[in-house]
């Protein structure tokens, strides 16, 4: 059968003769998240690149105008795979805003806490990832593992260990179980050990180094025209860390540190998300002492769920769970662009409400999306060879940016 | 610090007090198609809002300028954010792309284009990019059903 192609590259051959033009992706083993690079080669340096994604887009913005407020929780998840946590409290946080919301102290110290905890887990995969992709085994199982206990530890929260529907418009699905806490401190014990052995093994690697120093760099002021944010950003020397420059949830309570890169090359960008991994450690160990006691979610009846004994019990309780359940949250008309830095970048939520339960328009802004508009500039003039740990250090998930 | 933001904006684009609002920490303004280029070059080179962030558009299909294209800027000197916001219509749905501004543009008017059908003058790279070759209709306008399927190979019987 002839397929048809999905795609329609931008060149079907490079500026002189000796130019040959080469297809990678979208199901390449280190294209993960189906990305799609058509590069026109002169010998092994790559001339002219043409980015192509899409191959994971699946409705999510349109699906969500048929969701009520609440019920798209599960979508949301599934935007940032690695952290799906950050997406949840983002959304939220834009729909708390709209409806003029201020969460609980509690809730606001613990959806930090899980913010940094996630960020860890995004940053695990992506260093284990792009050091596996040049060889380094050792260093991926090292890292996967400490990733794997985040994931079992954060299970046995949510009760899922990727995608986890934990954030609620207005709080958190349900408190820490006994013990959590504890555990928490075991795992972040083992952090250090084993990032501690990865430090050692890599960061003054010759063979590293010369895989990565110099390799796709990038300027501020063109990674800033070309829309990157977070630690690509970051890595080119420029403190941009919406944490602090618009400080949300309990960041401002927090004291840490903004790690920035030199040259916004891919040890750079190694390299900052090493230190950001260090910082989140820190700020979950304040959070730990700080942790304040009280309820999770605020007491307003537009968006919390009532008690199930209510429920059982009362008139009232039961038609408020109903109309929660049936019609939704019903969130004032307006509009807000709300953002966090989420581990890639600024994740932004745009949203209309008309009045009602489901959202008018959902859009959201992804940074591994408006990344992947900009990965010509990190992969045009270097070889061949180094496409894979570039694409690597810009950690796309393909979830995000195909939406 | 927002109000000495809002005034700067204000007198720097030299638009009515009515054209202009803040939105959960926004600054939020309203201009014709014509004029977006010319406010965003302004808001890039004079008054430091580097980042574009975001393109996107709002479908409102019983009004006469059918959709609202919206933009994000954000000044990374300033940590503000601006939501320029424009109308055009079905017939037309046409505004200067902001290529020449931001490199970012190139891929977020892609999409919108995919999305939304807008037409982003003076950027040649409108190809499909979340949609493949061949897709037709604009998924996000709220004429197009959700349960419509093109497949590009046909579903096995």
């Amino acid at each position: 059968m002839n397929l048809p192609n999905p795609v329609r590259a931008a060149f079907d051959r490079g500026e002189s003769e000796d130019d040959v033009v080469v297809n990678i992706g979208p199901s390449h083993p280190a294209t993960h998240g189906t990305i799609q690079v058509i590069a026109a080669l002169n010998g092994e340096k790559v001339r002219r690149v043409d980015v192509h994604c899409g191959y994971l887009h699946r409705g999510f913005e349109k699906e969500c105008e048929s969701h009520t407020w609440a019920n798209l929780m599960p979508y949301v998840d599934r935007l940032n795979y690695c952290s799906g946590l950050v997406n949840d409290f983002a959304y939220c946080e834009a729909v708390e805003k709209l409806m003029g919301i201020e969460i609980t102290p509690r809730c606001r110290y613990l959806r930090t806490l899980l913010s940094e905890y996630s960020r860890i887990a995004d940053h695990l995969t992506c260093i284990a990832a792009s050091l596996m992709e040049i060889g380094a085994m050792t260093a991926f199982l090292y890292l996967v593992m400490i990733r794997d206990y985040i994931y079992e530890h954060l299970a046995d929260l949510t009760g899922a260990r990727v995608t986890y529907t934990y954030g609620r418009i207005g709080g958190l699905a349900h408190d820490l179980p006994d013990g959590w806490l504890s555990r928490l401190d075991q795992i972040l014990g083992q952090y250090e050990v084993f990032v501690g052995r990865i430090h050692g093994l890599m960061d003054r690697n010759r063979i590293f180094i010369d895989r990565t120093r110099n390799v796709g760099a990038l300027s501020t002021a063109e990674a800033i025209n070309w829309g990157f944010t977070g630690p690509i950003l970051r890595s080119t020397g420029a403190p941009r860390d919406l944490r602090k420059d618009m400080p949300y949830l309990a960041y401002a309570d927090l004291d840490f540190e903004v790690p920035v890169g030199i040259n916004g090359d891919n040890y750079d960008r190694y390299y900052v998300r090493m230190c950001e991994m260090d910082e989140s450690v820190h700020m979950i160990r304040q959070l730990v002492d700080m942790l304040p006691a009280g309820p999770i979610n605020v007491d307003d009846r537009r968006c919390v769920l009532p008690e199930k004994r209510l429920v059982y019990t009362e008139i009232e309780s039961l038609i408020n769970h109903f109309k929660l359940i049936m019609e939704g949250p019903q969130v004032p008309a307006g509009e807000v662009y709300s953002a966090q830095e989420a581990p890639n970048g600024e994740l932004g939520f745009y949203i209309v409400s008309t009045g009602g339960g489901q959202p008018y328009k959902l859009h959201v802004r992804a940074p591994s999306f408006v990344h992947m508009g900009g990965l010509r500039r990190l992969l045009e003039g270097y070889q061949l060879a180094d496409i894979i740990p570039t694409f690597g250090s810009v950690n796309m998930i393909g979830g995000e940016c195909d939406r | 610090m927002e109000p000495t933001l809002f005034e700067r904006v204000q007198q720097g684009l030299g638009l009515p007090a009515a054209a202009m609002s803040l939105s959960h920490g926004v600054l939020a303004i309203e201009v014709g198609a014509a004029d977006v280029l010319p406010i965003a070059t302004r808001l890039a080179t004079e008054m430091t809002f580097d980042l574009l962030l975001d393109v996107t558009a709002v479908d409102w299909p019983d009004r006469p300028a059918r959709f609202d294209v919206v933009y994000h800027f954000y000044s990374t000197a300033h940590a503000a954010r601006v939501r320029v916001k424009t109308r055009v219509a079905e017939a037309s749905p046409v505004v200067d792309s902001l290529i020449s501004l931001y490199g970012s543009a190139h891929f977020m008017e892609r999409e919108c284009h995919d999305m939304y059908g807008i037409v982003f003058r003076g950027n040649p790279d409108l190809r499909p990019l979340l949609l493949y070759e061949g897709f037709v209709g604009h998924p996000l306008r709220k004429d197009y059903p959700k349960e419509r399927e093109q497949p590009l190979v046909p579903y096995r019987k």
